[in-house]
């Protein structure tokens, strides 16, 4: 592929050093405070958001894209490497330095109401952030890894992710069945609730299954999700205790934010893209072709190359630095930041996106994963492309 | 004749039953499983199951 160009040997990570940058953003409230005090400019509380909705979508515009692999036989090592671990554990005690210092700015200083959303947006821009970072220690094998991926969840409130995204999104990604697998023609608003919803319940489902199955009730202490709310419980009561009754809804306002920041990701991830089921009614395995991937190389930094989706999909447990590029997988026009921007606009993203949809399925809309209310109609709407191959062969 | 499972989504190979719709015959023991073989609901490879007790 192309690796080709490059001797196995001598191949190095030219994102390495970069891979740091994604503990550097969740410093963003702390960044903000350091800046108003220096300069006492209202404006700074929106840092965090502004460099997301704006900064970012310019800079992959700008700097583009890569497709480089790391060749197959420097995996392995690559995959063992401390210091990819440590790039992401750094990240942990950053986001909680600007959980604790945006809820006490919040509290205690006295901000116009302009400035405090802008903090609530900020403050929630990490905690969108943090839940990537729960997302690629929840998926490790480590329990340290695993304890690491509750913590980091805490703030954010979205404990139940630990449980649902491994046991339940991986397994029934891009399926109908999927509350975490956006449907074609489903708007974002649409979608958020119903992921959410959704994603809790079958959290709770599945803790309860597997307790069930040790004899053991669902309120047992060893229940995940009852683990990783109580973090955020304590974490809440915690700082509520220090700060007063008003830590509360800055607290749970940034939260919802940070939340449905993941939600808009997990929303473009998969959207319209479906697995069909076999003659034995098992869909079959999840491929590249079952997520949308974008190379964008800023926002792939950020993210720990969470759009490099196919790969993660296919390889649930490899870790971030050694996921690939799969040239046959669907390709986004831009990297997440901007495409989230467009999916909070549903005219705009069906727009943009349903042809998309429409033509990986090459006109055969039975194919895909579409909203209930519309299916039929979308798909007589559309006509399946005949292929010429097929029609040349014949 | 043992049960493994994922322990990334809980799937679980039995030996037992094998995964005739992944050519894989009833009886196959977990170490004549393909080594590149990977957990068919999520992906794991095999070193991500753990031997379960039934």
């Amino acid at each position: 592929m192309s690796t080709s160009s490059i001797s196995l040997n001598t191949w190095t990570d030219r994102k390495r050093p970069l891979w740091l940058l994604g503990a550097v953003i969740v410093g963003f409230p702390l960044y903000s405070f350091a800046a108003y005090w220096a300069t006492g400019w209202g404006l700074v509380w929106w840092l965090a958001p502004l460099f997301i909705y704006g900064l970012i979508p310019v800079l992959d515009l700008l700097i583009g894209t890569d497709v480089e692999n790391p060749p197959e036989s420097r995996v392995a090592s690559l995959s063992q490497e401390r210091y990819y671990r440590w790039a992401i554990y750094a990240a942990v005690p950053i986001q909680y330095g600007s959980f604790i210092a945006g809820t006490w700015v919040a509290v205690t200083q006295p901000l116009a109401w302009w400035e405090l959303t802008g903090l609530v947006f900020s403050c929630g821009a990490i905690s969108g952030a943090a839940i990537n970072i729960g997302h690629e220690l929840g998926h490790a094998t480590d329990p340290l890894d695993r304890w690491l991926a509750k913590i980091a969840l805490a703030p954010v409130l979205y404990g139940h992710f630990y449980t649902e995204h491994n046991r339940g999104h991986h397994v029934r990604v891009a399926t109908p069945e999927d509350p975490a697998s956006a449907r074609f023609g489903e708007t974002f608003w649409e979608f958020l609730p119903r992921c959410v919803v959704g994603s809790i319940a079958s959290a709770w489902r599945i803790e309860k299954q597997r307790l069930e199955r040790q004899g053991k009730s669902v309120w047992h202490y060893s229940n995940d999700n009852l683990q990783s709310w109580a973090i955020s419980l304590v974490l809440f009561a915690a700082m509520t205790a220090w700060l007063g009754v008003w830590a509360l809804p800055f607290m749970i306002a940034q939260a919802a934010y940070g939340g449905s920041l993941l939600e808009v990701v997990n929303y473009l991830e998969h959207y319209g893209l479906c697995r069909q089921k076999g003659a034995d009614g098992r869909y079959e395995r999840c491929q590249p072709r079952h997520s949308w991937n974008s190379n964008h190389i800023v926002t792939n930094v950020f993210l720990y190359h969470l759009q490099r989706h196919s790969d993660h999909h296919a390889n649930p447990t490899r870790p971030y630095q050694s996921l690939r590029h799969f040239p046959e997988a669907p390709q986004l026009p831009s990297g997440y930041a901007s495409m989230v921007l467009l999916a909070y606009f549903p005219p705009i993203w069906f727009r943009l996106m349903n042809p998309k949809v429409v033509a990986h399925y090459k006109g055969d809309m039975r194919l895909a994963n579409i909203k209930p209310s519309i299916r039929d109609e979308v798909i007589a709407r559309y006509t399946p492309e005949v292929s010429t191959k097929a029609t040349a062969a014949a | 004749m043992k049960k493994w499972r994922c322990l990334v989504c809980d799937f679980v190979y039995d030996e037992e039953k094998g995964l005739p719709f992944e050519g894989i015959p009833a009886g196959t023991r977990w170490e004549d499983v393909p080594d590149d073989w990977t957990c068919p609901d999520c992906g794991a490879g095999k070193l991500d199951f753990v031997m379960e007790e039934i």
